[in-house]
């Protein structure tokens, strides 16, 4: 395997556990020694791969934002109805969060929680740029198509977003009476016609 | 000496206000190279029935067949002796070396174009997008060049002096997909604006006028989507639309007439839905959303303010 992959990999690996023990000890509570432990690998050697917990903290949300952009990107690219991206949409990002529920705790407890951390170089949309962007490309068309009304983005952007957080919060806080892939048509339709045109 | 004759359609004669206004060379600088044959507004005893005659007995060689306006055939809405504009044009498209549009409307049909009781007006070869002027798609003059369009509204005097200089020095010239010469028209307003960097920064101008601020995102500025060199060759020598705090609305394009709110930018979500050219809105989107987060603080201050 070529050296670059085999760093990406492993980098991976660090992402997956330092989410999980930062979402369950909270940020200030887990230090880079922790994290080295729990992978098995020495601190020296953890930080060859980030030059600090920030910047650890950083590139989680970094890499959690292209792995849902890209997907988000893919159904942009389809040639579907707005409502049937809508739907998309939704069934992609609870896939995202069932496959990877520690990301999800990790932008619920320590992004949102701890903005200081991400002050430097993460601040408004800096990290997280892919999803935004796809999701503002997602509703400039639907308005262009006279599918979507058209309004502010942020009032849009939080349409989309805001029930899609709300929903896996509740998932984490062992709330649902369903499994989260349950709620999706509900939720899409939702979505929907709240931002549809007319 | 090589010839020149100037014929109008329907204009509102700015092109020839334009004209006037040459500098380096100036009006007379190339009146005393090129033999003006016929101007309708600089003409005094020479007579355009005359002239013509003595060049379809080729007893006069056309050089330069300068056309300013747009085209119809009906007399009733322009006549020039007995004839329409589009008559002298077609009695006289097969002896000019060269002919050369001047204005939007010699060009495209621009505003008169848009006039619903009168179908046929039309540029020399196109109709706002298509090549359905009164010259067929495929016409070229003797020199082997089709219609050469120098669109504006009006033009820039030097636009148009610059190309007929170097036509007169038999220099070759490049044209773009309207048949404009690129030289002048690869360029756009947005290039050498002195609000550049606002636009870097998305710092916008809420007001015309004011020297801070772009114009892009709030007043329409069409600035980096149109083709010209208006902040490359200034206008006066001095200024620019939007140097002036003005935003530029396009007049080089053949949808210039026909576009509408020409001082709002049409945002859908509140993202323009026409993006400077040569970006893709994912791009324009990603870049734009990293420099409002990253502020300059130079330019979120009043010029005066400034260190
Ligand atoms: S005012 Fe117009 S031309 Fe000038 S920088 Fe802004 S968009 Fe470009
Ligand atoms: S700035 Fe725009 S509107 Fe003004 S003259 Fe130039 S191209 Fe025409």
């Amino acid at each position: 395997m070529p050296k670059a992959i085999q760093k990406e990999k492993k980098k991976l690996e660090i992402v997956k556990v330092a989410c999980k023990l930062f979402a369950q000890q909270g940020y200030y509570n887990t230090t880079i020694p922790d994290i080295a432990k729990e992978l098995g690998m020495s601190v020296g050697n953890l930080y060859n791969y980030f030059k600090s917990k920030e910047e650890l903290a950083k590139y989680i949300m970094q890499y959690s934002s292209s792995l849902l952009g890209e997907e988000i990107k893919k159904i942009n690219e389809m040639n579907i109805s707005t409502k049937e991206k809508i739907s998309l949409l939704v069934r992609r990002f609870i896939k995202i969060a069932e496959e990877n529920p520690e990301l999800i705790d990790y932008f619920l407890r320590v992004f949102l929680s701890n903005r200081e951390v991400f002050s430097g170089g993460c601040e408004g949309f800096l990290c997280v740029q892919e999803v935004v962007t796809e999701i503002m490309l997602f509703l400039e068309e639907g308005v262009r198509k006279g599918d979507l009304r058209n309004q502010d983005l942020f009032t849009a952007f939080v349409t989309v977003m805001g029930p899609l957080g709300g929903l896996v919060f509740l998932k984490g806080e062992n709330m649902l009476m369903k499994t989260l892939i349950e709620y999706a048509d509900e939720l899409a339709e939702n979505i929907w016609r709240a931002l549809k045109a007319g | 000496m090589k010839t020149l004759l100037w014929l109008q359609g329907l204009t509102c004669n700015g092109n020839t206000q334009s004209l006037l206004n040459a500098e380096n060379p100036y009006i007379y600088e190339i009146f005393s190279k090129i033999n003006l044959l016929y101007h309708p507004s600089l003409s005094i005893e020479n007579n355009l029935n005359e002239i013509i005659d003595k060049i379809l007995d080729k007893e006069i060689k056309l050089d330069f067949l300068i056309v300013e306006g747009a085209i119809t055939k009906n007399k009733n809405f322009c006549k020039i002796g007995n004839y329409s504009i589009s008559d002298l044009v077609n009695k006289l498209k097969d002896k000019a070396e060269y002919i050369i549009a001047v204005g939007n409307c010699a060009v495209h049909g621009n505003l008169p174009a848009v006039y619903r009781e009168n179908k046929d007006i039309c540029g020399l070869q196109f109709k706002f997008e298509e090549k359905k002027g009164l010259l067929p798609s495929d016409f070229k003059t003797k020199s082997g060049y089709p219609v050469i369009n120098i669109t504006g509204c009006p033009i820039h005097p030097a636009w148009f002096t610059q190309v007929l200089m170097a036509l007169y020095y038999d220099r070759k010239i490049s044209l773009d997909k309207f048949n404009r010469p690129k030289e002048i028209f690869m360029y756009l307003p947005h290039d050498g604006c002195t609000r550049n960097e606002y636009f870097e920064w998305k710092t916008e101008a809420e007001e015309f006028g004011h020297k801070e601020g772009c114009l892009f995102y709030n007043l329409g500025c069409r600035g980096p989507m149109t083709h010209a060199p208006c902040n490359k060759i200034l206008w006066n020598r001095i200024s620019s639309k939007t140097r002036a705090g003005m935003p530029c609305i396009g007049c080089t394009e053949f949808n210039f007439p026909v576009r509408e709110n020409f001082f709002d930018t049409k945002k859908n979500m509140g993202i323009p839905e026409d993006i400077p050219l040569g970006v893709s809105k994912r791009a324009y989107i990603m870049i734009s959303g990293v420099a409002k987060t990253l502020k300059n603080e130079r330019v979120s201050k009043k010029l005066e303010d400034t260190e």
